[in-house]
């Protein structure tokens, strides 16, 4: 299934550079890879699409794929004591991290799927924007929000990208790899100390011992 | 005040709306839940909900635990449906993990999770009711029956609703001496009892006046806000997940699936008495047809579980609607990636749309008629 809609969207767009994801699992899952320029015309033309009818988005997940440090051992000639000799080195690479947000498709139509879509952004520290979804798939709407609100990614036209879970005045993204919850102690919801002394300069006025 | 009053033309500045803050603290919202809610009058003209009252982030948890670890959470995410939850995260790892379900455990499964899918309709025709102002007698007649059918979990699983049955590959436990007369004597009992409903409220005028043409909602809109289960199929939607993946046994047992016409509160109220009804054609079946044997597969390896390094998502029809999970196994002992597709949640989706225009009044009611249970909208 997957593969079908490979070849037709290899056909249709050809220059969109969508790449066909494998899937290791049993499952056989394999995803369509799409860049973030070509994602919204590629969703419109999957829901539209007479033969595929992706009509149903289900699931819009993120998944974050924290920096890696590849060690790769490299081999390379030098000349040791006047003898040339093949020498091993290990050489540490760094892969810079990224975010995905991943709709699972259905059609309901025509009662197949699921056909997975992925998204990948840039460097997950300074560039997260991606299309959205939402003006194709209405279902996708607060599920955009969870993933903006939970892993960071913005959500370029996104109608309403407001925080859904976690308040609107939380800085981080609890679900990113390398977030550290604070320490319960330190931390307060609410400016405790400003309300307490408000409290109590309004009961020295009424005149109440403290 | 007025028209006439006004120089400016909209209500806002006017002073003729109201904003009203529905909950969290709210007997109508099932839970921790808010609406911010502008009213013109007595009509919505705004409607804006406001999550996250009871957000733990299971998801997370789970990304610190093995993956059998994350079973007892499942259990306190739709709290009413421990045991649909159970089935849907099992299913999803033995799609991952490509591990062969025991034939006994299947029919224990579908046993069980219809028995979930009747208590959960049973509940709701109560709480609906109480949405509506009909507080008690029709929640106590719909508890009565439930707590039958808690006694029956908890008889089997040592909980009422905490559950934690399923495992990879089969069940926990089988069934002790007797409980399978129980269930079935309980079973043919149900007709009676939704008969007995039936005839309590659905000719109710009252009702009626309150249910029929309330928040209709066309097919279309229902597929692209990405509504599931029995308010998918209110609209008309012929899309069950136990007859489209059949997955499972259920390609095994005859049943129908009930669909609505108009897609207003009184289709979602209907289908839910339907559906109780074919969930009980379902059980006798899977009750009659429950084969010996293990109810686990002995191969299957649950502690120290280690999937294959990829991706699944795996989805139930669950008595709110589709409820999935996507895994990613990275090899390890510990899901890489654990998220949960909450049926409540997104059946939320299209809230706004539907109550705008509706009196005050309805509001409760079309939230009601969703069905939700905010420990799953919240996760």
């Amino acid at each position: 299934m997957t593969t079908a809609i490979f070849e037709k969207l290899q056909k249709t767009f050809p220059e969109a550079g969508i790449e066909l994801v494998n899937n290791p699992s049993p499952s056989g899952q394999h995803s369509l890879l799409v860049p973030a320029a070509q994602a919204r015309k590629v969703a419109e033309f999957l829901r539209d699409d007479p033969e595929f009818r992706l009509d149903y988005a289900s699931n819009v997940s993120g998944v974050d794929n924290p920096p890696k440090k590849l060690k790769e051992t490299v081999t390379r000639k030098e000349v040791v004591e006047g003898v040339e000799k093949e020498v091993k080195e290990t050489v540490e690479r760094e892969v810079p991290g990224y975010l995905e947000a991943v709709y699972h498709l259905y059609s309901i139509s025509k009662k197949h799927g699921p056909v997975v879509l992925r998204m990948r952004t840039g460097d997950r520290d300074k560039d997260v924007a991606l299309p959205s979804l939402t003006p194709v798939w209405k279902s996708a709407d607060f599920q955009e929000r969870e993933v903006f609100d939970l892993f960071g990614i913005r959500f370029a036209g996104h109608p309403d990208l407001r925080r859904l879970l976690m308040w609107d005045e939380f800085v981080d993204h609890p679900m990113r790899k390398d977030y550290v919850a604070p320490d319960d102690c330190d931390y307060e919801p609410t400016p405790h100390g400003e309300i307490l002394a408000r409290v109590q300069a309004r009961g020295a006025a009424a005149g109440e011992v403290a | 005040m007025s028209q006439m009053l006004c120089s400016e033309p909209s209500a806002a500045a006017c002073g003729r709306t109201l904003d009203v803050s529905l909950g969290p603290q709210h007997p109508s919202t099932h839970g921790v839940f808010r609406m911010n809610v502008t009213l013109e009058g007595e009509t919505v003209v705004k409607l804006q909900p406001v999550f996250g009252y009871l957000h733990r982030n299971h998801e997370k948890i789970a990304e610190g635990n093995s993956w059998l670890a994350a079973m007892p959470y499942t259990d306190r995410l739709d709290y009413i449906c421990p045991l649909t939850n159970n089935w849907a995260y099992a299913l999803a790892v033995e799609k991952l993990t490509g591990i062969e379900v025991a034939e006994r455990a299947e029919y224990l499964r579908v046993i069980v999770g219809e028995l979930t899918r009747l208590q959960n309709h049973v509940a709701f025709l109560g709480f609906v009711m109480g949405d509506m102002g009909a507080w008690g007698s029709a929640l106590m007649y719909a508890f009565r029956e439930r707590e039958k059918i808690l006694d029956l979990f908890e008889s089997l699983t040592g909980a009422r609703m905490m559950c934690n049955y399923m495992r990879f590959g089969g069940c926990r436990c089988d069934l002790p001496p007797g409980w399978l007369e129980t269930c079935k004597a309980f079973v043919e009992s149900v007709p009676a009892f939704l008969d007995e409903m039936d005839a309590l409220l659905t000719g109710n005028e009252i009702l009626l006046a309150r249910l029929q043409g309330v928040a209709p909602l066309s097919a279309d809109r229902a597929i692209n806000g990405g509504l599931s289960g029995p308010v998918l199929r209110a609209s008309g939607v012929d899309y069950d997940i136990r007859k489209v993946d059949s997955y499972g046994i259920y390609n095994r047992f005859k049943f129908r699936v009930p669909r609505g016409t108009v897609g207003d509160c009184y289709d979602r109220f209907m289908l839910r008495f339907l559906e109780a009804r074919e969930s009980v054609e379902i059980l006798k079946q899977a009750i009659a047809g429950l084969p010996g044997g293990p109810i686990i597969n002995p191969k299957a390896k649950n502690r120290g579980l280690r999937p294959p390094v990829g991706e699944a998502y795996g989805r139930i029809e669950g008595p709110k609607g589709e409820l999935g999970f996507y895994l990613i196994s990275d090899g390890t002992d510990r899901p890489a990636r654990l998220r949960i597709r909450p049926p409540s949640l997104i059946n939320l989706t299209l809230l706004e749309e539907l109550c705008v225009g509706t009196k005050i009044a309805d509001v409760m009611v079309i939230l009601g008629s969703i069905d939700i249970v905010l420990g799953e909208v919240d996760r």
